[in-house]
């Protein structure tokens, strides 16, 4: 376990570079200025803009602006929001959490939907309940997550009125109360994302949970008196869950994705918000160090998954 | 297979068996049509596009009349889906706004069906370094967060494009190239897997033995039969496009407001839930719809396409 972790986070390495690249290809290449703003800014004063300049290395070679840039993005040195007036690292560490908090739990909510759901529906191949689990898999992962989140709005806001839409985080009640609050106004943000992340998952794992069932080691084990519980659970699934968890991978910009649409319906104080503020305010500082952080968060889900990947699948470990 | 053709065939049954050959158009048509759904997705489809292409001709309201007396009204005779807060017909809105949405989707999918053939085609004929380079290529790509930095291209070049081009084409342009660019990947690995296995077969050997140059091998004898999967990608590429477009208009980042894309109607409803839910209803449901068809039209596609599949 130990040698495939080492190269298995050794492996993380051109991924951050490649990112980096790419990041940085885009802000170079894009036309004017990135510190325009700023010129026409009257309050911040021309030797400020100039110290910027310099202290960002713009008159410098691309190779080199390119090793000083990625240097500071690695060590949190993210430079200063123009719209907030704080350091950008600061001002990112203050939203994540929300944010990781939200995907964490849908993603957890995905998961409790996709599996019961898509295991018992493998195991009842086109019964009733198998073409209604996938007539809904289909409805969900065809509802944009902006839709489903404004359905709800309606539905349970609106027209019911149970929840809030709008997600404070200055909640004064304390104790319990305060649990509630936050409990009740995280309900619908994480049902959007989850709903629609377990729709898509419920398919995968029906799909790889055919493919394992009819597997003679599976009859081998039925044969030997088990229960179908035992051989569903202990048998199939663990073998079953190998595609699924390189699939969830896949899907984990996808997710992220889904969470600033999400942020932006409910105004969660998350990074994604953060984001879709800083594009509308061109607070550039922010925009790169946000889609440097969405994008480190990417990989580092990948590198869970593949973690998670060896563990679940022992013959990856020795090789 | 020719072993278990029994010996002892009549003259009859050969004949009969020549006559049921069909093409494999006409093979797929039959399978596809066993798949209710996706031949329900299908009509729908083709309602909707000819109501964009057709509708503005016939519901011939101006887009952008503003009527401040019949503002935020639910549907009506005068107007069957409403108007949005400043009375302009959310009908004609629309009608208009799929034509973009659609156009948005079908020119984003031929960039990236284009992008990734091309992409798997080199991949999948040249062994070694050049196909490493390519695949590492495509799996950064799959790990880019694709909405963060759409939204940073769609930022840091908007400017530009629309003085270039005029500000529904720039932003036209821009949306079509970087959704297009994002989503080339999944055609690049199915094309690629498909070239590995279809260049080491009898067939391929046949026409490079009589002497065919590598290029004709790639169109006219590897490409026809690496097709299938890359119609079922391109299709679902549609839908996904459409949402990405959507998602961008919905955010305030895509099309200018003069431009009533679904996902701008949307964008400009959320603000008056309380009051006009029609408003917002209607371009949701609109795209739901459009994407529940196409997915569900791949997803025919997929079965009708896989001859290994028995049907």
């Amino acid at each position: 376990m130990g040698r495939y972790l080492a190269r298995r986070l050794l492996l993380v390495i051109p991924s951050v570079i490649g990112i980096s690249v790419v990041l940085f290809a885009v802000l170079a290449l894009a036309p004017g200025d990135p510190f325009e703003e700023l010129a026409t800014n009257p309050n911040v004063p021309a030797e400020v803009r100039a110290s910027l300049r310099a202290s960002f290395g713009l008159d410098d070679p691309v190779m080199v602006r390119y090793f000083r840039w990625f240097a500071a993005m690695l060590q949190g040195d993210w430079g200063f929001s123009f719209a907030s007036r704080i350091d950008v690292d600061t001002l990112i560490l203050q939203r994540i959490p929300v944010t990781l908090l939200i995907i964490g739990s849908s993603q957890v909510l995905a998961l409790l939907i996709a599996l019961p759901v898509g295991v018992y529906a493998a195991t009842r191949p086109y019964s009733l309940f198998d073409q209604i689990a996938n007539t809904l898999a289909f409805v969900g992962f065809s509802l944009p997550t902006f839709f489903t989140g404004i359905l709800f709005i309606l539905l349970f806001s609106i027209q019911l009125g149970w929840l809030p839409f709008v997600y404070r985080a200055d909640i004064s009640a304390t104790g319990w109360a305060w649990y509630w609050e936050h409990f009740k106004q995280a309900i619908m943000p994480v049902a959007v994302l989850g709903l629609f992340q377990g729709a898509s998952w419920t398919r995968y794992v029906r799909s790889a949970v055919l493919d394992v069932i009819r597997l003679d080691y599976v009859t081998t084990a039925r044969a030997k008196g088990l229960s179908e519980r035992v051989v569903v659970v202990k048998h199939v699934l663990r073998n079953a869950l190998l595609p699924v968890v390189t699939l969830v991978a896949l899907t984990m910009p996808a997710v992220f994705g889904g969470a600033i649409v999400t942020e932006q319906i409910f105004r969660v104080p998350g990074i994604g918000s953060l984001l879709i503020s800083a594009i509308l305010a061109n607070d550039t500082p922010v925009i790169m160090a946000v889609t440097f952080v969405l994008s480190c968060l990417v990989i580092l889900f990948n590198l869970l998954a593949d973690i998670l990947y060896g563990w679940l699948d022992p013959r990856i470990t020795y090789r | 297979m020719a072993g278990s053709i029994p010996a002892s065939l009549t003259a009859e049954s050969a004949a009969a068996l020549r006559a049921r050959r069909v093409s494999p158009g006409a093979e797929a048509w039959r399978r596809f049509r066993r798949h209710r759904l996706a031949l329900a997705g299908a009509v729908i489809l083709a309602v909707i596009a000819l109501a964009v292409l057709l509708g503005p001709l016939l519901w011939a309201v101006p887009i952008n009349e503003i009527d401040f007396s019949a503002k935020l009204q639910g549907p009506s005779w005068k107007h069957p889906l409403g108007t949005d807060d400043l009375g302009q017909d959310l009908l004609a809105r629309m009608l208009y706004g799929g034509r973009i949405s659609l156009a948005v989707g079908l020119a984003a999918m031929v960039i990236a069906v284009v992008v990734g053939t091309i992409v798997g085609a080199i991949a999948g004929m040249s062994r070694g370094a050049v196909d490493a380079a390519l695949m590492w290529l495509t799996d950064l790509f799959l790990a880019l967060p694709q909405l963060p930095l759409l939204l940073l291209i769609i930022y840091l070049f908007r400017d530009t494009l629309k003085s270039l081009v005029g500000i529904e084409g720039g932003t036209f342009i821009l949306i079509v190239a970087v959704i297009g660019g994002f989503r080339w990947m999944q055609v690049a690995r199915l094309v690629r897997a498909q070239f590995l296995s279809l260049r080491e077969k009898e067939f391929v050997e046949a026409a490079r033995a009589l002497g065919a140059s590598p290029t004709r091998l790639v169109v006219r004898h590897i490409l026809p039969n690496a097709v299938g999967p890359v119609i079922v990608a391109g299709t679902i590429d549609v839908a996904a496009a459409i949402i990405a477009e959507s998602t961008l208009s919905f955010l305030g980042l895509g099309f200018p407001p003069d431009v009533p894309t679904w996902g701008r109607i949307l964008y400009d409803a959320k603000d008056h839930l309380d009051i006009a839910a029609h408003w917002a209803l209607i371009p949701g449901l609109a795209i739901f719809l459009t994407v529940l068809s196409i997915n569900y039209l791949g997803d025919g596609l997929r079965d009708a396409l896989d001859p290994r599949r028995v049907m």
